[in-house]
This record gives C-alpha cells, sequence and structure tokens, in this order.
C-alpha cells in the first residue's frame, strides 16, 4: 500500500500538463482520464506529445486564444488524431535520423473519444496501427457523441437511451445494437491494446507504462462517465466507473502478442442493476416496459464476461 | 550542369521530389497521379532519397499526416488527384488554416460521377477557396520547376501558406517530354534549409497547433490568413525570377504569348496552352491579331496582371476545363471577367473544354478565334460554350 501511495504522491507532484481552468463539465471523466495518462507519462521520465480529437476535450481545452495544455498539443480533425499523431512520429523519427533532433524522450500519445475512435476515425486508427507508427492511443469511451449532445456510437451499449436512439412510447429498448468491441478489434493488430477505468487507476497506470514502453502502436481504451450525457451527479463520475468493472459490464483486460488476460476479476460480481440504476440514459429499463431489456443486458454481459474468462483460460 | 531527358510529368514531379528529399511524404495511389508516389518508393529503396514515406490508407490520412508531420517542424510533402483531393478537402482548409507550408503535386483529373479517370480541373477548381496557392503548368518542365519553387514560395515567411502545383492528367502526367533536369546540388542550394518558427517537437517550448475560434475571433483568423495567400503573388514573382536567374527559365504570374498588341486574346491555363499557342500561331499567318494570356497564378488571382494583359482586347475567350455547375460562367472567366469589371467593357465568352480528357484541337481554338472575332464585330455570340461537346 505504501508503494502505490508514494506514485500516487509523486503523479500529484508533476507539473500538471492539463491545467485547470478548462471549460469541462464538473464531475467530467476526461479530465480526470487525461491527467492520470501524461501524469504517468511525464513520471516515467517521458515527453508527451499529443494530437487530440475534435470533441469536448479538444473544445473545452483549446479556445483560441487561450490552451490549457503545458505539453505540444495538436488538434486536427474528428476522424485524424492517429493519422496526425503518425505524421508527428514520422517527422521525430525523419528529423532524428537526419541528425535534426535529439530527443530519446518524447512520446506521442493520441486522443480521441469513442466517435472519433470506434466510428468516424476507425479507418485511420487502423491504418496508423498497421503502419507501426510508435504511439499510444487513448480512447475516452463515453459511449455516445457526447459534445453534440448524447447521439449513439457503435459504443453506445444495448438497450441504452439516447437522442437518436430514443425510447418512446412504441419503443421501450433505446439503441437495438450491441456496442463494438474495440479492444478486439486493435488487439487483432497484433499490437498491446487494454481497457481500463479511472476507478481502477493502478490498473490503468500500468497499461499506460506498458503502452508507452511499446515499440510500436498500443490501444488503450477507458470508460470515461459522461455528466451530462448518461445524467447522474457529478460527484459519481468514478463510482460509476467503478461499478461498470464491478458488474462486469467494462472488464478491465488486456491483449498482448495476441493472448488476453482479465487483470480484475471482482470477487463479488454485482448485478447490472447496480451500475444502470440511477443513470437517466437508463431510467426506461427500471419500468415494466424496461423489464425484457434489463434482462436481456445482464445476459449479453454475463455472455461476454464467460468468454473473457473462457479465453484466457484456453490461452488466448 | 543541367541533363535533357526524356520522362513523363509524372516522373518530373517524381524526381523533383528526390531532389527536394523532404523529410516527411505521405501519400496515397490513386489515377493519374499514382507513379508519383511509386517513383518515391523505388528511389528511397534504391538509397536515392531518405525521406520517411508515409503508406498511408487514404488521402484524408496522407493529407492528416501531412498535417501532423508539418506541425512538427520539418518539409512535408503529398501528391495526388480528382477523387482523393475531394477526400482531402476537409483538410486542406485545417492544413491552410494552421499556416503549414505543405507542397502537393496534383495531377487534375475529372471527378466522379460518372467515374473518368482523365485530365480535368473539376478537382482542383473545386479546392479554389482552401486557401492554398494554386499553380498551373503547362507542360513537364513546368511542373518540375514549380514544384522546386513551391516549396520556397510555401515557407516564405509572410506566406507560410500550402502550396498546390497543378498538371492535367495523362495530357502531362503520363506524356513523356524533354525536359531538362537540374544537378540535385543545384536544387538543394536553391531550396536552402527549412527553419520552422513552431514545432511540436519543441517540447521545451509547447506549443498548441489547431485550437478552436468561437464567432469572437475565427473572422480576424480568416482574415489574417488570406494576408499569407495574397503575399504568395509576390513571392511567386521574386522565387521565380530567382529560379530563372540560376537555371534560365522562369515562367511568372502570367504568360503572355503574342497578346501585347491583338485584339482577340484567347485566356487558359494548364496543358492546352500548347495547342491554343499553335491555334495562334495559324491565326496570325492568316492576318488575325490573336493572342493568348496563359494565368499561371490561379490562387491568389493576379488580377492586376491580367487586367494590364487584356485592357487592349477587343474580345476575350476563356477556357475552362471545368464546369461551376449552376454559376453563369466557369470559375476562370468568372474570374477574368471579375478583374475586367470597370476596366473593359469588350465581350468576355466562356469555353468549356476537354471535360473528363475529351480532346481539344487546332482547329478548335480557331473555331473559338473565329467566333471572338464574330463578337468583335458586334455579332451576337452565346455567352458560354462547350467545346468539341456532343450536339
Amino acid at each position: 500500500m505504501a508503494k502505490k501511495l508514494s506514485f500516487l504522491n509523486k503523479l500529484a507532484l508533476n507539473k500538471e500538463s492539463l491545467e485547470g481552468g478548462h471549460r469541462l463539465c464538473p464531475g467530467c471523466g476526461h479530465s480526470i482520464i487525461i491527467r492520470m495518462v501524461l501524469n504517468t507519462a511525464l513520471q516515467e521520465g517521458y515527453q508527451p506529445v499529443m494530437s487530440n480529437a475534435t470533441g469536448c476535450l479538444e473544445v473545452c481545452t483549446g479556445l483560441y486564444p487561450y490552451s490549457s495544455w503545458n505539453i505540444p498539443w495538436i488538434h486536427n480533425a474528428f476522424e485524424n488524431a492517429a493519422a496526425t499523431i503518425s505524421g508527428a512520429e514520422a517527422m521525430y523519427r525523419s528529423l532524428s535520423r537526419r541528425g535534426k533532433l535529439d530527443n530519446d524522450k518524447i512520446v506521442f500519445i493520441a486522443f480521441g473519444s469513442d466517435g472519433g475512435t470506434y466510428d468516424i476515425g476507425l479507418q485511420a486508427l487502423s491504418g496508423a496501427a498497421e503502419r507501426g507508427h510508435r504511439f499510444l492511443y487513448v480512447c475516452d469511451d463515453n459511449e455516445a457523441y457526447q459534445n453534440t449532445g448524447n447521439q449513439r456510437s457503435s459504443a453506445t451499449p444495448y438497450g441504452t437511451r439516447t437522442t437518436t436512439s430514443a425510447v418512446g412510447a412504441i419503443d421501450p429498448i433505446g439503441k437495438k445494437q450491441k456496442r463494438k468491441e474495440i479492444v478486439e478489434i486493435m488487439g487483432a493488430h497484433g499490437i498491446y491494446a487494454a481497457q481500463a477505468s479511472p476507478s481502477h487507476w493502478m490498473d490503468l497506470i500500468k497499461k499506460v507504462k506498458k503502452g508507452l514502453k511499446q515499440n510500436g502502436p498500443a490501444y488503450l481504451n477507458v470508460i470515461q462517465p459522461c455528466t451530462t450525457g448518461w445524467g447522474y451527479d457529478p460527484k459519481d463520475t468514478i463510482n460509476y466507473a467503478k461499478l461498470a468493472v464491478e458488474t462486469c459490464i467494462w472488464p478491465l483486460y488486456e491483449i498482448e502478442n495476441r493472448r488476453s488476460k482479465v487483470n480484475v476479476k471482482p470477487k463479488n460480481k454485482l448485478p447490472v442493476e447496480a451500475y444502470l440504476k440511477g443513470q437517466k440514459r437508463y431510467a426506461h429499463l427500471f419500468t415494466p416496459q424496461g423489464k425484457e431489456t434489463l434482462e436481456r443486458i445482464q445476459k449479453l454481459t454475463d455472455e461476454r464476461w464467460e468468454f473473457l474468462l473462457e479465453r484466457e483460460k484456453a490461452g488466448f | 550542369m543541367s541533363k535533357r531527358v526524356a520522362l513523363s510529368g509524372n516522373e518530373a514531379a517524381a524526381h523533383a521530389i528526390r531532389q527536394i528529399n523532404p523529410d516527411v511524404i505521405a501519400a496515397f495511389p490513386i489515377t493519374p497521379s499514382t507513379p508519383i508516389p511509386m517513383n518515391v518508393s523505388q528511389f528511397i529503396a534504391d538509397g536515392k532519397m531518405t525521406t520517411e514515406f508515409v503508406t498511408v490508407e487514404s488521402e484524408h490520412s496522407a493529407i492528416s499526416a501531412c498535417v501532423g508531420a508539418s506541425a512538427s517542424g520539418g518539409r512535408v510533402m503529398t501528391a495526388t488527384s480528382a477523387n482523393g483531393l475531394a477526400l482531402m478537402f476537409e483538410i486542406l482548409y485545417i492544413a491552410s488554416g494552421m499556416r503549414l507550408p505543405i507542397v502537393a503535386p496534383v495531377v487534375a483529373r475529372a471527378l466522379s460521377g460518372p467515374l473518368n479517370i482523365h485530365g480535368d480541373f473539376s478537382d482542383v477548381y473545386g479546392v479554389r477557396e482552401s486557401g492554398w496557392v494554386e499553380l498551373f503548368c503547362q507542360d513537364s518542365q513546368e511542373f518540375y520547376d514549380t514544384i522546386i519553387q513551391g516549396v520556397r514560395i510555401a515557407e516564405t515567411e509572410s506566406v507560410l501558406t500550402p502550396v498546390m502545383p497543378i498538371a492535367d492528367g495523362f495530357d502531362i502526367s503520363h506524356t513523356v517530354e524533354n525536359w531538362y533536369m537540374e544537378d540535385d546540388e543545384a536544387v538543394k542550394e536553391f531550396i536552402g534549409e527549412y527553419h520552422p518558427k513552431f514545432s511540436l517537437l519543441d517540447t521545451k517550448h509547447p506549443v498548441t497547433f489547431g485550437a478552436w475560434a468561437p464567432p469572437d475571433w475565427y473572422y480576424e483568423n480568416r482574415r489574417n490568413q488570406l494576408e499569407g495567400l495574397l503575399s504568395a503573388y509576390e513571392a511567386t514573382k521574386k522565387i521565380d525570377q530567382e529560379f530563372g536567374e540560376k537555371f534560365g527559365r522562369s515562367y511568372g504570374v502570367i504568360e503572355k504569348y503574342r497578346s501585347d498588341d491583338a485584339e482577340l486574346i484567347v485566356v487558359g491555363m494548364g496543358a492546352v496552352s500548347g495547342t491554343i499557342k499553335d491555334a495562334v500561331d495559324q491565326m496570325r499567318e492568316n492576318g488575325v491579331s490573336a493572342g493568348f494570356v496563359r494565368v499561371k497564378l490561379f490562387r491568389p488571382f493576379p488580377y492586376k496582371d491580367v487586367i494590364d494583359a487584356l485592357k487592349g482586347a477587343k474580345a476575350i475567350g476563356v477556357f475552362d476545363r471545368c464546369i461551376s455547375a449552376g454559376a453563369q460562367t466557369a470559375a476562370l472567366c468568372t474570374d477574368v471577367r471579375s478583374a475586367m469589371y470597370g476596366n473593359s467593357t469588350v465581350p468576355i465568352i466562356n469555353y468549356t473544354y476537354g471535360l473528363g480528357g475529351r480532346d481539344t484541337t487546332v482547329e478548335h481554338v480557331k473555331e473559338v478565334i473565329e467566333q471572338l472575332k464574330d463578337a468583335a464585330e458586334g455579332k451576337t455570340v452565346s455567352p458560354v460554350n462547350y467545346i468539341n461537346l456532343r450536339a
């Protein structure tokens, strides 16, 4: 325990890469996760260079003529954070090879949310991963397009109410499709791919360190509870991140060398209601019409969890 | 010592890129510019250039990677055509808005649909509001020379704007012509070293690239950006002149061909210029006072030079290798008419030609000049005409 705390203390002593005074909502998961990632990089002696997809984090931290960033930071567009960082990394390799730059501390980090990662940016991300650029891609997954007001994405889970998967008089379900398993997709590139939660910060930090040590691409999918889109009290952000792990809705696992490992196995697996209840986007599940959907969410969650355990056991 | 070579326009571009030896290239193949990245790959494999070549999965990622690379403080290039340029559209504005001196030769081609891979200006006209410098070349020699000049123009401090040297698909890109290739060392000396003001890789001085601007700042950003683009006019003239002093070839922002005393002047851009010049020569032999003004620098539009060149004309015919859908005339004609507003009252007639690789011959141009004669004499001529189009 003492060791854990000393690392946490050190993290807190870093000069912040992301300054206070930004415009993110109170209780937003973005700034919590970003500070964990960047402070870990700094603590490890790295000098991060960051690319940021269009989204909440970007608009709330880079509003001309101000900037919240104490590190080199670039925002290009919505779908190309990975392509942008791949260009920066290529320039780094070129200038280093040509003797115009001498700095082996630089690391490249790209941030996007699920919209810019699972959906519109998937091609650019896959391309950059296949090409083998050395970068860590962090997806802050808030399970919908939150910057434009909570529209469904391919990360939105089954049975979720969003502004484009509405629940109404004749539709008790909300989103009818299952979420895309992005970690599997990224793992299939033969790279390090992991899923983390800000509630389990030691696990998250370990994964960040591992990702930054790769001599190539690495992918980290982090649950990012969204107070406004999900509809809960800002004080509960980390609580919901934790419940997502404890209900096995958000399994903490990693894929390394094409083999998977489940990093956190809750001793007392909670029913999904424990996580879903209290979020406005799931209020429809706690009505008589929502019962079936709720049961299906439990079933999908159990199936996925069992699959991960079985696969790990089988050595893959 | 320069040497005379017989190579295609694409090879001319590839050799210019080899000699520039940029720090990073990110490119994706598309007809008719595919041989450019192919040649680059071979040059690298043969040890003839040392560029970091990012073989992206789309043109969108090509220009996105170029933005990331250019913001990281080095020389960056790409090349594309048609649908590739259209896919880049969004990021072209971001590249120019971030004032990144990327040089992107474009082999101009028709846009789908229907799918067509041949020469046409639909792609490069389509991005004319993107804030890039657009330079239209008439042959392989000029394409080669302009790509080299483009590096200097883009990196000029007052400009810091991306540059697009343009050559017609197939007519130039796949046509083998004789042209002069300069020594590697001489090109290196001409372009010099690039010293960026800001770089993402300067971790001691962290910079924010790509902040967003709300209504109380966006307008000023755009207006200031325009100053950079407009400065490319003087920079192009100056660098082209220096190029001429060093290598013996210069082009100006417009080219005047037998136009000084001409009554009937054709205006055009790109590969059709040779055909127009032949037609002008033949008409002159028949005693017709014909001339040609070739616009080299399309953006920023050199309106003062165009006014000077056209103010004595009795009729003007403007060639556009594109339909500006729904506009009264296509883009070059609209620009010429706008320039001549208040400076001339003579007929300015639009001629659409060569769409999707359709031939335009000397005979076609001679017919145009005959028509201009009618217009100059006060006869009614349709303000918009389509050359070599089935009735």
